[in-house]
């Protein structure tokens, strides 16, 4: 009798504890899924302040709804989880960040997705950008030259099940042949010059975004636009509306 | 009661001061390395705070303290010593990431940890020598002598000592002259903890030099650092690590995924870059070695960059290389057929690693027999030189990381000012140019800053119309300004565009460009650089640099802050735009002068002036503001005047080190020596104290005054002379004015003693308070108002002295002791 009491106890200790460590798990991603929403409402109002570059008030919607479906706490490290959805950059270790939501956000918009363009991207990262391009085009390519955020990233998108993105750890600066030409493609960190490969691999009409500045500062993004036939511009665009001049003149 | 003086005391004062400076610009290195310069500043000013708190602990502790003078001033000096080396590899620990304060708050706090950890070893040394003032109050002004002669010849060994080892060893070896100190006082007392203290000395000592690994403590340099990231990346090494008190050079190879580094290449070029060596200075400003391996062909990749355009217009020039580097700039002009070509670098150590080390592999670039070396500073090596060149190309050497957050605001820069420009000019033959590559921000500063002060140098040179000598094109990320020795000819502007058309860089501005042609290829949201160029080289220009958000009035030699483009205006609007991706645009360098300035204020103010103000005084009232104010304008005026010294020498003996080492040690040697002559005088004229400070502020005002008008002209006549001559010279000049300038604190001091004693750890304290606030204070109104200005405002405080001492309350007090 005692035996059977105790294992009534132990049973009823063990679902008691599950069901407390449910809902605090519930209630974990209930406030995430909170601080998301609050994070999207953010930028969007930033993105109505600021004006979209393409002249709109606003990012494009689907953009948006990427940005509010993907769980970003997913990438960044444990101890800096509870900042996952403030409006800034976070370190996640080997010198690298994940990107300030924002700007995310903008340079999304600038490629102008859409759900048949094939995407390459020079510096996986955590994976972030990739996951929230995933939702909106065909397939994501993804090149990272860190081993261990390449090996994480691949296996952290694998376990969140965005399955059109594929991992690779190499040299982004000849791009990916195999898969070119690409609609759009988005370096995820300026070096001294765009590489000619890439410049090659993008697609008549496609556009390319690379942001110019510190790791945790984006001074700049380049768009980089090849008109069909062939020409290439660029655009310097900086995140807000700034004008370096007062007055008239 | 009166202390006996322990035997060699005097020289234990020296060796603590020694140490205690040479570990002020040692850890300015050190923290340069793990960290940026500009927060390595802010650490060290706080720190040295250590020395004002030592004073109020003297006040508060004292009776405690001072019947064991001698063990007290020793475990002091090895405490200092341990802790010197203890705190640097704490220090190092503390997670502080300089990059993110914007974003987080907890970096504050983790800045604070570091204050905290680097005060404790300038705290113990300031002690010690606080400790001496107070107990040997009759040798005042020989112990400020002995003070301020060790502080001399630590700058002098410390730069020594870098050149001849790791910063890891000359870390011990400032320890072990603080042991050497301590160990020099305990050895006469007649103390049974004397034996105990000798045998932790020795024991610590054969620590310092037998059992600690070599590299300990080895540098954890920020992840975020260039090199950090670098090292990061698949099969990358560390092919060697080189260091001299210019930097700590780390060599990096990348096989698998090379670095291919070329500033402003063409969109539209079919090549790239050969393989590259790294080299990092001080963990980040990446330069690189590129291969070669004899054929041009490789390096095609130089016809496709903006810096390429000057060689489009002159045929196998004469070319002086501002700035060699890595060695790529060079390899530039031998591929653009250059006939002849100067290369001038500050760095032996980078110089020796092209040339020697890595020779092999840079293709035995300084073996040709087209290519001069000069181990220089540039600025200097112009003005030296009697050549002309076709062309002279200034280098773009600093990383775009560096540029583009604004670090390096505080730095001077005399490669970029008015004057430096108007020697260029000189130095090109006629026909020839001028070409400097920049990298381009957005919205334009360096480059806009840049056209404002060749405008200027042209119009003081004489050209009515400056513009027409100028072409300034651009990519996405560089801008090639070129300055020509005569007017641009319609058959060179059609060059120009020809190759911008090719290469789809935009002109920004050449003789009567048409607005049209502004803007194509790499689209700004308005032709910025065009308008702005059309209103500076115009007459639009005062209006253009009050209405542009950023400082881009042109820098001269008194001002030389080139990278200085902050203007409080701006400020709010960028601020409420930093969570839009604004935070970018902010010059956080200059901000963290003035946050340098206002903790240093606010942390001195409650660290040094409250604790002081709470306990007992033994002074008549109304006396002390007046003593305090006295200290404190010595404290501001004597750093106000170094400083100035430092800058207006860099150009004479032609390096930055030179001034630092000159002047610190000839300003400290000297005043220690007007120190020591002081207390003769006091001795001499005693009750005359009031005329000694008002003879020495005297002598101070005359001679700098004299030296403002006479110095530029005398410097010119004497820049060819060797570098030991104008060593000497330097010395010479400074002898008079730093002797003066040693007179009035030990006069002061030993007044104090003799009338009101508790007050010496006040004037003590309030002096290193002063000295904290005057190291940001002295740089902020020189961005502002230029170096003169700020000689001057020394001056007048060196009077204002002179003036409070005057009306009495000091100098007029009956003796508290009869």
């Amino acid at each position: 009798m005692n035996l059977f009491k105790k294992i009534y106890r132990s049973k009823a200790a063990i679902f008691i504890l599950l069901a407390t460590a449910s809902f605090v798990i519930r209630a974990d991603d209930m406030q995430y899924a909170l601080d998301r929403a609050a994070m999207v409402a953010e930028i969007e109002r930033y993105a109505r302040l600021t004006g979209d570059r393409t002249g709109d008030q606003a990012f494009n919607k689907p953009v948006m709804r990427s940005m509010a479906s993907v769980r970003r706490h997913e990438f960044v490290p444990d101890a800096k989880k509870r900042f996952a959805y403030e409006n800034r950059p976070l370190p996640i270790g080997f010198g690298q960040t994940i990107s300030q939501p924002y700007i995310v956000a903008l340079m999304t918009d600038l490629i102008e997705p859409d759900s048949d363009d094939v995407v390459l991207e020079i510096g996986t990262g955590s994976g972030y950008q990739a996951a929230i391009l995933s939702r909106l085009v065909k397939s994501v390519y993804t090149i990272e030259i860190i081993k261990p955020l390449a090996e994480n990233a691949t296996a952290r998108l694998q376990r969140l099940g965005f399955e059109n993105v594929t991992t690779r750890l190499g040299d982004g600066y000849y791009g990916w042949a195999e898969h070119a030409p690409f609609d759009a493609i988005v370096v995820t960190a300026a070096a001294s010059h765009v590489p000619p490969h890439l410049v090659k691999q993008l697609r008549p009409g496609g556009r390319m975004v690379i942001p110019v500045g510190g790791r945790f500062m984006t001074q700049q993004l380049l768009l980089i636009e090849k008109t069909e036939t062939g020409e290439v511009k660029t655009r310097q665009v900086i995140p807000v509306i700034f004008v370096p001049l007062t007055g008239a003149h | 009661m009166k202390t006996q003086t322990p035997r060699f005391l005097f020289i234990s004062v020296s060796l603590i001061s020694m140490a205690a400076i040479g570990y002020e610009i040692l850890l300015m290195r050190l923290l340069s390395i793990v960290q940026w310069h500009h927060f390595a500043y802010m650490i060290i000013s706080l720190a040295l705070l250590g020395y004002g708190a030592s004073g109020t602990f003297i006040a508060l502790s004292k009776r405690l303290i001072i019947p064991h003078f001698a063990l007290a001033f020793s475990v002091g000096a090895v405490l200092f010593s341990v802790s010197m080396i203890i705190c640097f590899a704490l220090g190092q620990r503390v997670p502080f990431n300089a990059l993110e304060i914007v974003w987080d708050s907890r970096q504050v706090l983790y800045l604070l940890l570091m204050y905290l950890v680097f005060f404790v070893p300038f705290f113990f040394a300031a002690t010690c020598i606080c400790l001496a003032f107070t107990c040997l109050k009759e040798h005042i002004a020989r112990i400020y002598f002995f003070d301020l002669l060790g502080a001399g010849a630590g700058a002098l060994t410390i730069i020594a000592a870098l050149f001849l080892m790791s910063p890891q060893y000359a870390l011990r070896l400032l320890a072990v002259f603080a042991l050497a100190a301590s160990a020099l006082v305990v050895s006469g007392v007649a103390s049974p903890l004397r034996n105990r203290l000798l045998l932790a000395q020795g024991g610590f000592f054969i620590a310092l030099l037998l059992f600690l690994p070599p590299n300990w403590p080895d540098f954890r340099i920020s992840q975020f650092k260039g090199q950090s990231q670098a090292l990061q990346v698949v099969d990358t090494r560390v092919l060697g690590q080189y260091s001299n008190p210019l930097g700590l050079l780390t060599v990096v190879e990348s096989p698998t995924i090379p670095f291919r580094d070329a500033p402003g290449l063409s969109l539209n070029t079919q090549s790239e870059p050969p393989a590259q060596l790294a080299i990092f200075t001080d963990g980040d400003a990446m330069s690189v070695i590129t291969r070669f391996d004899g054929n041009l062909n490789s390096l095609a990749y130089m016809d496709d960059v903006t810096a390429a355009l000057p060689y489009r217009l002159l045929d196998r020039p004469r070319v002086l290389v501002l700035g060699a580097g890595g060695g790529t700039d060079v390899l530039f002009a031998v591929y653009h057929g250059a006939r002849v070509i100067d290369a001038v670098e500050l760095n032996p150590l980078v110089t020796k690693l092209v040339g020697e080390t890595h020779a092999d592999f840079a293709g035995n670039l300084y073996d040709d027999d087209r290519i001069n070396v000069y181990v220089d500073e540039a600025r200097s090596f112009v003005t030296r030189s009697a050549d002309q060149y076709d062309l002279i190309q200034v280098a773009l050497l600093d990383s775009f990381a560096a540029s583009g957050a604004g670090v390096q605001a505080l730095s001077e820069s005399y490669l970029y000012t008015v004057e430096a420009i108007e020697e260029y000019l000189r130095h090109v033959a006629p026909g020839g140019m001028l070409a400097i590559t920049r990298w381009l921000k957005v919205p334009p500063r360096d480059t806009m800053k840049l056209f404002a002060t060749v405008i200027e140098a042209l119009r003081r040179e004489g050209a009515a119309e400056p513009g027409q000598s100028i072409a300034l094109i651009r990519s996405w990320n560089t801008s090639t300004l070129l300055v020509k020795k005569g007017n641009l000819s319609g058959q060179e502007i059609e060059i120009i565009r020809e190759f911008c058309d090719i290469n789809a860089f935009d002109t920004a501005f050449y003789p009567s460009m048409p607005a049209s042609e502004a803007n194509r290829y790499n689209v700004l949201d308005r032709p910025f650089l065009f308008e702005g160029a059309m209103a500076l080289s115009g007459y639009g220009a005062a209006e253009y640099f009050e209405r542009y958000k950023f400082q881009i009035e042109p820098a001269t030699d008194d001002k030389p802050y080139f990278f200085h483009f902050f203007k409080w205006r701006t400020l709010p609007e960028l601020l409420s735009l930093r969570k839009r991706g604004g935070a970018g645009l902010i010059e956080w360098g200059y901000l963290v002068l003035v946050a340098t300035l206002i903790q240093a204020i606010l942390a001195g103010a409650l660290l040094i002036l409250f604790p002081l103000c709470v306990i007992k005084r033994n002074w008549p009232s109304g006396a002390g503001k007046r003593m305090g104010a006295y200290f404190f304008i010595l404290g501001l005026a004597f750093l106000f005047v170094e400083m100035a010294f430092i800058q207006k020498l860099v150009l004479f003996l032609g390096h930055p080190l030179y001034s630092v080492a000159v002047v610190l040690s000839g300003f400290l040697t000297f005043a220690g020596l007007g120190s020591g002559y002081s207390q003769k005088l006091v001795q001499r004229y005693r009750g005359r104290r009031l005329l000694l400070v008002a003879y020495a502020v005297t002598g101070i005002v005359s001679v700098a005054l004299v030296y403002l008008f006479l110095l530029p002209d005398l410097f010119d006549r004497l820049i060819g002379q060797p570098d030991a001559a104008k060593i000497v010279i330097a010395l010479l000049l400074i002898a008079p004015l730093a002797f003066c300038m040693g007179m009035p604190f030990p006069i002061g001091l030993g007044t104090v003693a003799r009338k009101a004693p508790d007050f010496v750890p006040w004037a003590w304290g309030i002096n290193g308070y002063a000295s904290v606030v005057s190291a940001s204070l002295g740089t902020l109104l020189a961005i502002e108002f230029g170096f003169t200005v700020v000689i001057l405002l020394s001056l007048g405080l060196y009077v204002m002295a002179a003036v409070v001492a005057n009306t009495g309350t000091i100098f007029r007090l009956p003796p508290s002791d009869p």
